[in-house]
This record gives structure tokens, sequence and C-alpha cells, in this order.
């Protein structure tokens, strides 16, 4: 279910709903850059609410790119019946987020790079000076959530890494 | 003319702010810590910025984080509002460096001002009136009792470490003075490791008068006359109004005229305040400058009708100050209580959650707040939470608006300080403008059998 997704298209939606129907679950929320999706069924009822997709359609068509999410993300969210860890590293700093060390030059990572601990992930500018956030975690790349270039928040999330 | 400002506060006085913006059609930034996402001054900014956790330290003080957030939002300029960064010369200066303009005054004078010592030097070489006193520390009891004479008693004994009442000594005889040195002294040793102690005349339960002034780019300075804080509670005020009481129309215009001096000899620009003390004989004594807006600006924006915080947006974009001092005139009188989240009685904090908040409004009624119903006082910043201003033609109208207003206004969740507030204002001393900065101590000492007859 924590499978990465960088897009989202009716296909995936579609494939969602059915996951949520195949593993009965009650309530299903996902959330990345500009986009939430929050599934609910009505306990008892074998059919998706009325309310939920409704409402899982409206949060497809919003998509405010700079919107914080309204409550912090964990640190890492534990897929328990899967038993996988996705570590989610978020910007420690207010500035602009570049994905490699100068202009042209190679990424420093990309989605499927296993990274080790201490690794350099990304840099973030601030005041005209480059800070390299480096990776706390050891595992692979599954989602890089801000583009090249972009302004980033405190606490804005940045990539997902599934640890090993 | 502006086209983005970052406003780097929070609270009512990030929404003072980006009411000025919105008249003058400049857009906003807020910044805001993670404990205040949901505030009022985020949903009302053009734009936002989360700059960090709720601790005001990795937050709202965090120049680096502040810088950033307006370097990605491209703006042109950052307020301060008043507290946190206000008076940091540093930020000034780095917003000089990163061509971003601080709405202030420059980092020099700001720097000026926050070393005291040096700030009353330059104010008494500019011909401000300061308390007069040893100018250094005094070695011996025969030059302490030589000073005093010439100071004349009362004088207050200070240590040049000190701070927070320690090492402080009041004397009103000389036989009194060579014990009183040699104890401050000692207690000056014991608390600071330093026991260098000075003389000042003491002043008697003074009044605390202040100056406004507004200086341009051009050379240009103005006064926009004074405002009363007597009403104070560990140096907190509660209570400001303007005109003061005490003044007239003779000593407005005279010690106006001696701040708009102050003010050009150190090059003044932006916004500023000039506080003094003023003993029961109407001598003043300078005090300090504060380089900021002041929480108790809307008394003066009430009675001048000039608005203080977009006259500092157009100084600092290098437009001419819109009013010449001959265009500045005084109308009625108006009066600001500082509600805060606190027990009216002890002082302890309220913070929670506000589930009803109901101001009424009416003639001569402005209120400043960030609240609203089934919003959060949070713990982590100072405890202000409105601002409520009242305006009359006179003194006793604008009393008798503040007294409806509070009576009828509602807050429920936390405590406020309103019934405080209230007794305050129906105090007779209060009622008769008999005011000092000795008035809360004398209020608070009263027997409580006063406040029981007035709840019942």
């Amino acid at each position: 279910m924590a499978a990465p997704m960088i897009r989202m298209d009716l296909e995936q939606l579609k494939h969602i709903l059915e996951l949520v129907r195949e593993h009965n679950l009650a309530e299903f929320e996902i959330e990345q850059e500009g986009l939430r999706l929050k599934v609910r069924r009505d306990s008892g009822s074998a059919g998706m609410s009325a309310a939920g997709a409704p409402a899982a359609v409206a949060g497809l068509l919003a998509a405010p790119a700079a919107a914080a999410p309204p409550t912090p993300v964990p640190e890492s969210t534990a897929a328990e019946e899967e038993g996988i860890e996705l570590a989610v590293v978020k910007s420690p700093i207010v500035g602009t987020f570049y994905r490699s060390p100068e202009p042209g030059a190679p990424a420093f990572v990309e989605v499927g790079t296993k990274v080790k601990k201490g690794q350099v992930l990304c840099i973030i500018e601030a005041m005209k000076l480059m800070n390299e956030i480096d990776s706390e975690y050891e595992g692979e790349i599954v989602n890089i959530y801000v583009e090249n270039g972009q302004p980033v928040q405190y606490g804005e999330r940045l990539f997902a890494i599934l640890t090993t | 003319m502006f086209k983005k400002i970052l406003i780097a506060n929070r609270g009512e006085v990030a929404l003072r702010i980006i009411y000025a913006c919105r008249e003058l059609g400049i857009k906003t930034v807020a910044v805001y810590s993670e404990a205040d996402e949901n505030s009022l001054h985020v949903r009302f900014a053009d734009e936002d910025v989360r700059i960090g956790p709720p601790r005001s330290a990795d937050s709202y003080l965090n120049v680096p984080q502040v810088i950033s957030a307006a370097e990605i939002t491209g703006a042109d300029a950052i307020h301060p509002g008043y507290g946190f960064l206000s008076e940091s010369a540093y930020l000034a200066e780095v917003c000089e460096a990163c061509h971003i303009k601080f709405i202030g005054p420059t980092p020099q004078v700001i720097r000026l001002m926050g070393d005291k010592a040096r700030a009353r030097r330059v104010m008494k070489k500019a011909g401000v009136p300061v308390l007069p006193g040893s100018d250094g520390p005094v070695e011996s009891e025969e030059k302490a009792l030589k000073i005093a004479k010439e100071i004349g008693y009362p004088v207050i004994v200070k240590a040049t470490a000190g701070g927070g009442g320690r090492g402080m000594r009041v004397v009103r005889t000389p036989g009194e003075l060579p014990h009183a040195v040699k104890t401050a002294q000692r207690e000056a040793e014991a608390a600071f490791g330093v026991g260098d102690v000075y003389l000042e005349k003491y002043i008697e339960s003074p009044r605390h008068i202040e100056f406004q002034i507004l200086g341009d780019h051009h050379g240009n300075v103005v006064h926009l006359g004074e405002r009363e804080c007597s009403i104070q509670r560990r140096h907190q005020k509660l209570v400001e109004e303007s005109p003061s009481p005490a003044l007239g129309r003779k000593m407005r215009r005279k010690m106006g005229a001696v701040v708009i001096d102050a003010a050009r000899a150190v090059q003044y620009t932006n916004a500023g305040t000039f506080e003094f003390l003023m003993d029961p004989e109407g001598r003043f004594y300078f005090m300090e400058v504060n380089t900021r807006l002041q929480v108790e600006h809307p008394v003066t924006e009430m009675v001048t009708g000039i608005d203080i915080v977009k006259e500092q947006i157009r100084i600092a974009a290098g437009e001419r100050l819109s009013v010449r001092q001959s265009d500045v005139s005084f109308t009625g009188h108006a009066i600001e209580c500082r509600i805060n989240a606190e027990d009216p009685e002890t002082f302890v904090p309220s913070p929670g959650v506000i589930e009803v908040f109901s101001v009424p409004g009416g003639p001569g009624v402005r209120l400043e707040t960030f609240a609203h119903s089934d919003c959060v006082v949070s713990p982590y910043y100072d405890s202000l939470i409105a601002k409520i201003i009242t305006h009359g033609r006179d003194r006793q109208e604008a009393i008798a608006r503040m007294r409806r207003t509070l009576e009828m206004t509602v807050v429920e969740g936390i405590k406020t300080t309103i019934p405080l507030h209230l007794r305050i204002i129906n105090d007779p001393d209060f009622v008769e403008g008999k005011l000092s900065t000795a008035f809360m101590d004398r209020f608070l000492s009263r027997p409580a059998g006063n406040r029981l007859a007035e709840a019942s």
C-alpha cells in the first residue's frame, strides 16, 4: 500500500479503490506533493461511501503545489502488513531545493538509488549558502517529493526512503 | 513602492501589518512556526512560509530562516513588528547585504540605542535631559556623599552590573548613605561578582511618558505627541493613553522639539519612541529609545489620525513623510487596554482553546487581535491576546467607552485580565488621572475586600 507514486492517474485511483476493497480497509489516506486522497468506507457496507468518492475527486483536482500539509507527517510510516519501513526525509531549513551539485550535473540520487547513511541527497540553498542534506537512513529512494529548483519550507518532505 | 512585504512576526501585530499592506496594495508573506499553522496571519497573508518548530529561537528569532523565506518568495522588504527581531541590528544588517529593505531604523541607530550607556551620553550631548548621576562607579563614601549632595536626595545606589532589583538601595538622607553604599557593594559582589556601584537621582512615583516620532530619509522628522504608560506591572505596560492627563500643550511642544532635535542628531529614520520618566514637578528624564513600532501605537493613531505602520512602509520605500509638524493635530483622547491570557488575580498564564470570543464594537472602539472563537492560545509565546482601544471626545468619554466594551466582552475557555482592567479603569485615582509607575503596586497591595465588593 505504501508503494510510491509520483503521479496519480485514473488507473491508479481505480487500483487504490480495488485494494481498499480487497483488504477490507475502513479508511485509507495518502498524501504527496500537491495531492491528498482520502477514502473511507461505511462500516457494514460493502460499497464506497457516497461522501468518500467525491472527496477523493476533489482532492485530485485541487493541486496547490506549495500548500503545506495541514498536519505534520510522522518521520517513518510503518506498513505493517508488508513489514517494510518508509522513512521520510524532511527539510531542516527554508530555502531552494537542488537535486544536483551544479546546473547540468547528474542528480545526487534518483528514484531507485540505494543510499547509505551520511550520503548527500540534495542541496538546499539558503542565504547564498549551499547546504548539503545527508541521508539519516540506509535504503532505497522510492519517492522525490520536490522538483529541482523549487522553494521548500521548514519540515517539507523531500524524499521517501524504503529502509533496509 | 514595495511589491511584497514579509512580516517577521505573529499574532495581532502581524495582522496589523497585513491591514496596512492591503490598504497600500502590497502583497504579504507570513512566516510561521509549527505552532501557528492555523493562525489568522497565515490565513490572510498572500503567501506563507513555515520557518521552524514552535520554539521562538528556532523560528521567529531565526534570522537565516526569515531571510531565506524572503528570498524564496521574492519579498522586497521585511517588517519586523515588535518583540522578536524588531530591535535586531543584525537582521537589519543582513537585510542590507541581501538587498531587502528592513522597515525600521538603520543598523547603526539600532545598535547605538541598544547600548543604554552610549545612548545616554549621546542624548545628553544632544540636549535631552537625563537623570543626574555619578557618570561612573563611586569608590569611596566621601565621593558618594559629595555626589549625592550635588544631585540632591533621594538618590538610588545601583550596581553597574546590576539588574532585577538586586544591588539597589534608595537613600533619603546623608546619614543612610555610607551604609547603603557598603550593602549595595556587598550585594553586587555576591550577585554579579563585581562590586562597583553608582549613584543616580531617585524619582519617587514617576510617570512614564513617551514621545512617538517619525523620520524619513530626506531629513524630515515629526513627533506625534506623547503616550502615558504609567500603569505597569513589573515593567510590563497594561494600560496606555494619549494624550497624558499630566501634559499641557506648552510642555508637549517643548518636549516634542527636544526629541526632534535628538532624533536629527543621530540621523534617526523610520518610527521610534523616546521614553522618559516625569517627576511630580513635571521635569523629564530620558530613559531609552525604542527603535521599532510599539504595542501601544494605536492610541497615537487614534488621536492623530496618522497610520504609523503605513508611514513606516512609505519611509522605508524612500518616500517623504506624508505630514509636516504643522499638519499634526490631536483630537480627543484614546486609551488602550492590553488583554492577556492570564489569571487576573495571580497573573499565571492561561493558555488553551478560546471557545467563545466576542468584543462589541460601537462608536470609538478599535480592536487589534488574532483571537476568534475556537482558536488556540499557544503556551510558546507571550500572553497578549487582544488590544482594545477606545477613542472619545475627552478622557472621560474614552474611559466610559472602555468600561462598556470590557463589560460586554465575552471570552470563554481561558482566563483573561479583563476583570483586572475593569478594576483599574474604575479606580478613583485612575479616573482622576493621578497616575504613576507606583500605581499597580499600591493597587494590588490593597485588601481583597474591595475586589469582592465589585465582583458581587
